[in-house]
């Protein structure tokens, strides 16, 4: 053991975070035991993270884990004294220490699919995924998402059964799936980033970044997963003007884009441009991280490319049909046309009775034309969808005040 | 793995299934799954169900199926499949899948 540069007490946790997920996944593959591989690979981490800050980082901190792992596995498995265990223990025993880099990086993705499996329900593929990818504490899920502890443990202990007893395979789909599941995972790896971004939970969009990041070093030549990765890291960029320090939402127009992460943008437009590479035309999220892309590089409000925008979400509506992206095609109308023009297209919307940001954004309209008796009438109708306690809310609560409500 | 997949009649996506060439008839995809299928067959309308329980050592008998719902299971095949990939491939060529739906349940296997 030696402790070279990077091997400072600082860097311990992401040297052992980088490889525990590996770790789990390649002795899921050997055990089939999804409990049996997180405990041993909890047990080899904080064995890592006691031991390292004294006798230095291993020359090979992936194989030191894996070594203590295994063997932590093969004492449970001992005790168990199953057939099945025997069997286990066999895998364990024969299976090389220190892989070629591809069956493991094979297993890590196969941990990803199967986690994102269609079968699992969707609150279910995001707390596994958190729990067994990105390697966070049921109590941090727990409390990402609002639920109670026991209630999280119980969900995941049932998907976890799932998989086991509907046959769930382990494995990276075949090509005639992976277009279809790739999407599946990419849904997953937004709704994390989205629960992150829009409640300033940091740590969930930094998972999210974090994942989307590893599933493009695993699967370099898919455009969608690297138009994801753009997608979030413009986003993300954004991230510190969008609040103000009394926690209240900041609108686009008015945030300091100075303050814009300005090497993040540069990242997510290098991603993009990179997705292009493969002249397959744009999917959903090639075509959102566009549209981030023309709001990132703007260098004030005034000069967002308006027409650019609806012309992308006009893509993103045949990729992607829905009245979230017609509503928000509708605003980019009023901004590159007339405020009018806006109006009538939010009039024409269909499929979004009780959505809050139909009348939110009829009311912005208003506003800015200066008709403030019917903006106060579309704010009242937007707070009545919002709920109480939200930036949302207070937000519409500080524009009704300005239209003199 | 062994699967029961329950055929489902369901009126309300039947109104909107949307027909195309690529259906199969149910005699081609019987022989698409030759190998895959123990056995299966169409069971008679809901009319004729009954529903039997015992209560206080009296049995019950009911006219009708036990649930009260607009869907109802028209037919059934045991599929012996790789995995439930396999068994969701399967059963999203049957022709029920489209105006009706199939339900994948994995026969039973006790934990260790």
């Amino acid at each position: 053991m030696t402790g070279d540069d990077a091997s400072t007490a600082e860097t311990i946790p992401s040297v052992v975070a980088a490889e525990r997920a590996t770790l789990v996944a390649t002795l899921i593959r050997l055990t089939g035991d999804w409990d049996l591989a997180e405990d041993c690979v909890q047990d080899s981490v904080e064995k890592a993270l006691a031991r390292w800050p004294h006798d230095g980082v291993p020359r090979a901190p992936g194989a030191w884990l894996t070594t203590v792992a295994r063997r932590r596995a093969l004492d449970l498995l001992r005790r168990r004294q199953t057939e099945r265990a025997k069997v286990q223990e066999v895998a364990i025993m024969e299976a090389p220490v220190q892989e070629a880099p591809d069956p493991m990086s094979d297993d890590l993705l196969r941990l990803i699919f199967t986690c994102c499996h269609p079968a699992l329900a969707l609150e279910n593929r995001v707390a596994l995924t958190l729990k067994t990818v990105a390697g966070l504490s049921t109590t941090e899920i727990a409390r990402a998402f609002l639920v109670s502890e026991a209630t999280l443990s119980q969900r995941l202990l049932r998907t976890k059964r799932k998989i086991a007893h509907a046959g769930i395979p382990y494995r990276v789909p075949p090509d005639h799936l992976l277009a279809e599941r790739t999407s599946g995972v990419l849904g997953v790896l937004y709704l994390i980033f989205n629960e992150g971004y829009g409640r300033a939970e940091e740590h969930l969009s930094a998972e999210a970044l974090r994942l989307t990041q590893l599933l493009v070093d695993l699967m370099p030549y898919d455009d969608e997963a690297r138009g994801l990765l753009a997608l979030v890291l413009l986003q993300e960029a954004r991230r510190s003007t969008r609040f103000d320090t009394a926690g209240d939402l900041v609108p686009m127009e008015d945030q300091d884009r100075s303050r814009w992460d300005a090497a993040m943008i540069e990242q997510g437009c290098l991603h993009l441009r990179r997705a292009g590479v493969s002249r397959r035309s744009p999917g959903a999220y090639r075509l959102q991280a566009e549209i981030a892309e023309c709001h990132a590089t703007a260098p004030d409000a005034e000069s967002t490319p308006w027409g650019k925008i609806v012309g992308l979400f006009d893509d993103l509506l045949l990729a992607r049909p829905s009245p979230v992206i017609a509503l928000n095609r509708a605003i980019a109308v009023g901004f590159r046309d007339s405020y009018d023009a806006g109006l009538r297209e939010l009039a024409a919307l269909d499929g979004l009775d009780g959505y809050p940001l139909l009348p939110a954004a009829r009311g912005d309209f208003l506003r800015r034309l200066g008709r403030r008796h019917e903006a106060r009438r579309a704010y009242g109708e937007a707070l009545g969808l919002t709920p109480e306690g939200t930036p949302e809310r207070r937000l519409l609560e500080r524009r009704l005040v300005e239209v003199g409500g | 793995m062994r699967y029961m997949m329950f055929v489902v009649a369901d009126p309300a996506a039947a109104a909107e299934a949307e027909p195309s060439d690529n259906d199969l008839t149910i005699d081609e995809w019987l022989a698409e799954v030759e190998g895959k299928r123990i056995t299966g067959d169409a069971l008679s309308p809901v009319d004729d169900a009954t529903t039997v329980r015992v209560s206080k050592g009296e049995v019950l008998v009911t006219d009708g199926p036990f649930t009260e719902s607009k869907e109802w299971i028209a037919g059934f095949d045991i599929l012996e499949c790789e995995d439930l990939d396999e068994a969701i491939a399967i059963a999203s060529r049957h022709p029920q899948a489209k105006g009706g739906k199939l339900e994948l349940r994995p026969f039973w296997t006790p934990d260790e």
